[in-house]
């Protein structure tokens, strides 16, 4: 095992967790908000990245414009699936919401079953995504490095607006005591709509470039790679931003290597893998790396 | 015991229900049956799931995963020895000589899907009850790719075909009997009542004195068996398991008929499985008719989410329709009613 191959992997694990930490962060926020486990997370993935196929392969629109909409178009849909299903159940138990979010990913799924068929179709980024960055020994494309770089700016530019801004400030007030955030004149709702649209947006654009590295897109992609930001997200700690990028990074280099190290008869239970860890994780460290203990409140 | 109005109630369904499979085993077609006999095992999934799912408030997705435990256990345990040797080389000298009739293979199934269930539930059912839904799907997921890959034990992906076709009707009457009656009596005893209680107010039933975590591994783990019977069953009715039919597409069906019927009702869980079934049964021509696939589970979908936004308690709650529970003795009922949770018993 050469130093090349253990450097490539690093290099891949770097890139899949820059993409869990993409779709965990905006799992924890709306988990952090509304204590739900959003399951139409990772569907928003889904439309994000067969949006870009329209936009690029039907249309032939450059890739900065796919971008952008597709970034536009996540945060409208999930902050439509929060005013339709979510936010007439405020108030009902936390139960409902999940099941409700379950109910949602669902229909999404088999709508886009319905209406773009199963198959799967091929997605190609534009040629030069694709070409080599030149780096002795290791494979890197241009697609990985820029998913690194947007994954690093955008995390960056969360964290700012979180800590930073006004309408930050409310949604971290209510994360915290949403009754008493209210009573000093948060408009909660508003916060809540802005944790689903800014989770919306990076799933989408997340599922653009895992469209992008896997070369296909088909209806039910996003399944797997949400319930695996999840336990990114759980990794971390839920509820805690720089957890979920932690966990995030933690569980791509830990995914890889699993698969890169090991002898390739186990790479089939990768998934089996991570679960397992997410079981291990709960048992051990049931709060996450950063996350903070749950308070019980009579 | 002086009979009274719901012994009568439950007397003429049971009639009811032992008529329609003598009439379906003697009359309908194989196909036929076989249709009642998933709508049969889809209720006693739906009433286990709805036990332990309603009255724990805890959401477990989970079903499938033990399914799949019972299903293979039992159809292992089942399978004829002279064909064990050549399909399935890795078992064990004693597994493979080894051929048993439905019953004992059933019980076996569900002993090991609620050993798993134990396994599981201890680390993750001391949590908050959100990480419980998403380790349940992890297990149905870790457990189909071992099931996949373990290609000497199971078959792998090619599935295990030519498990003997034992389960009938009857059997499924049988098993839907012991899990309706378990079930009810667990809801209405002090079990059920330290469930309930810490579904409402989990501190509160803390501080009464109930044990939380073993409260709820108690209703996850049997549920979990009733699980693996469901699993033996599909496996003997079906003649064939494959782990792709395990998915989260199956727990999604179960968590509609749940909801639909009211988390914690359980002959609600039975009305809704058959309504779900009947559903399913009158779309899927449809379906196939004007090529529209996903239109079943988009139906579901949009009836658990009108469901949950409309009347989210469900049709009948978490109690038990009215004709079936003993009421209060006719002197006292008079200015009196039950309160509306509806599981009071005198």
């Amino acid at each position: 095992m050469s130093d090349a191959y253990i450097l490539q992997q690093l290099i891949n694990g770097l890139v899949l967790g820059s993409l869990y930490a993409l779709i965990a962060v905006g799992f924890t926020m709306i988990y952090g908000i509304v204590r739900l486990i959003n399951f139409a997370h990772g569907d928003i993935l889904m439309v994000g990245a067969f949006s870009a196929f329209a936009i690029l392969s039907v249309f032939g629109f450059p890739l900065w414009s796919a971008i952008v909409a597709v970034l536009t178009l996540g945060a409208i849909l999930a902050m439509m699936i929060d005013l339709v299903a979510f936010r007439p159940q405020r108030a009902a138990p936390q139960v409902n919401g999940f099941i409700t979010s379950l109910g949602v990913s669902i229909l999404i799924q088999n709508l886009a079953i319905l209406l773009l068929s199963g198959q799967p179709r091929p997605f190609n980024l534009p040629g030069w995504m694709r070409g080599n960055v030149h780096v002795p020994g290791v494979r890197v494309t241009v697609l990985d490095v820029t998913i690194v770089l947007i994954t690093l700016a955008i995390l960056i530019a969360l964290m700012l607006f979180v800590q930073r801004t006004r309408l930050g400030a409310a949604m971290r007030a209510t994360a915290e005591n949403p009754l008493a955030a209210s009573l000093m004149g948060i408009r909660i709702n508003r916060a809540i709509a802005t944790a689903f649209g800014v989770g919306g947006a990076l799933a989408a654009v997340a599922g653009v470039f895992w469209a992008g590295r896997a070369g296909q897109i088909e209806p039910l992609m996003g399944f797997v790679p949400g319930l695996k930001a999840f336990v990114a997200a759980v990794i971390g700690g839920v509820g805690s931003l720089p957890g979920a990028v932690l966990g995030g990074f933690l569980l791509g280099f830990a995914e890889v290597l699993f698969v890169g190290l090991l002898p390739p008869a186990y790479g089939a239970y990768r998934d089996a893998f991570v679960f397992g860890l997410l079981i291990l994780v709960l048992l051990v460290l049931p709060n996450g790396l950063l996350g903070r203990p749950a308070e019980e409140r009579a | 015991m002086r009979l009274s109005r719901h012994h009568v109630a439950w007397a003429l369904l049971a009639l009811a229900a032992i008529a329609l499979v003598a009439y379906a085993e003697t009359w309908l077609s194989g196909y036929e049956r076989t249709v009642i006999g998933f709508a049969g095992i889809y209720a006693i999934l739906a009433v286990s799931l709805s036990f332990s799912n309603g009255l724990t408030g805890l959401f477990s997705l989970g079903h499938p995963a033990f399914m799949m435990v019972g299903g293979y256990t039992a159809a292992i345990l089942t399978f004829p020895v002279n064909r064990k040797g050549f399909m399935l080389p890795a078992l064990p000298e004693w597994l493979a000589t080894l051929e048993l009739t439905l019953l004992p293979a059933t019980l076996a199934g569900a002993l090991a899907a609620g050993l798993v269930a134990v396994v599981v539930g201890f680390p993750v059912l001391r949590l908050r009850g959100h990480y419980l839904a998403v380790a349940t799907i992890g297990l149905i997921i870790v457990l189909g790719v071992v099931i996949n890959n373990a290609n000497d034990l199971t078959r792998g992906a090619l599935g295990l075909n030519g498990i003997p076709r034992l389960t009938t009707l009857w059997v499924i009457l049988g098993w839907l009997a012991v899990t309706l009656l378990v079930c009810w009596r667990l809801k209405h005893s002090s079990v059920g009542r330290s469930l309930m209680a810490l579904r409402e107010n989990e501190l509160a039933a803390a501080c009464l004195g109930v044990n939380r975590a073993r409260s709820r591994l108690i209703a996850f783990s049997l549920s979990a068996c009733f699980a693996g019977v469901g699993g033996a069953l599909w496996a003997h009715l079906l003649t064939n398991l494959t782990p792709g039919s395990f998915g989260l597409a199956l727990a999604f069906m179960l968590v509609v008929m749940v909801v639909i019927g009211g988390s914690g009702s359980l002959v609600g869980a039975i009305l809704a499985a058959m309504a779900i079934m009947v559903l399913r049964e009158v779309l899927r021509p449809v379906e196939q008719a004007v090529s529209a696939y996903g239109l079943v589970q988009i139906v579901t979908a949009i009836l658990l989410i009108g469901t949950l936004l409309l009347r989210p308690q469900g049709f009948f709650g978490s109690s038990e329709p009215r004709f079936l529970r003993p009421g209060l003795p006719t002197s006292s009922l008079k200015g009196r009613e039950t309160p509306t949770d509806g599981t009071a018993r005198p």
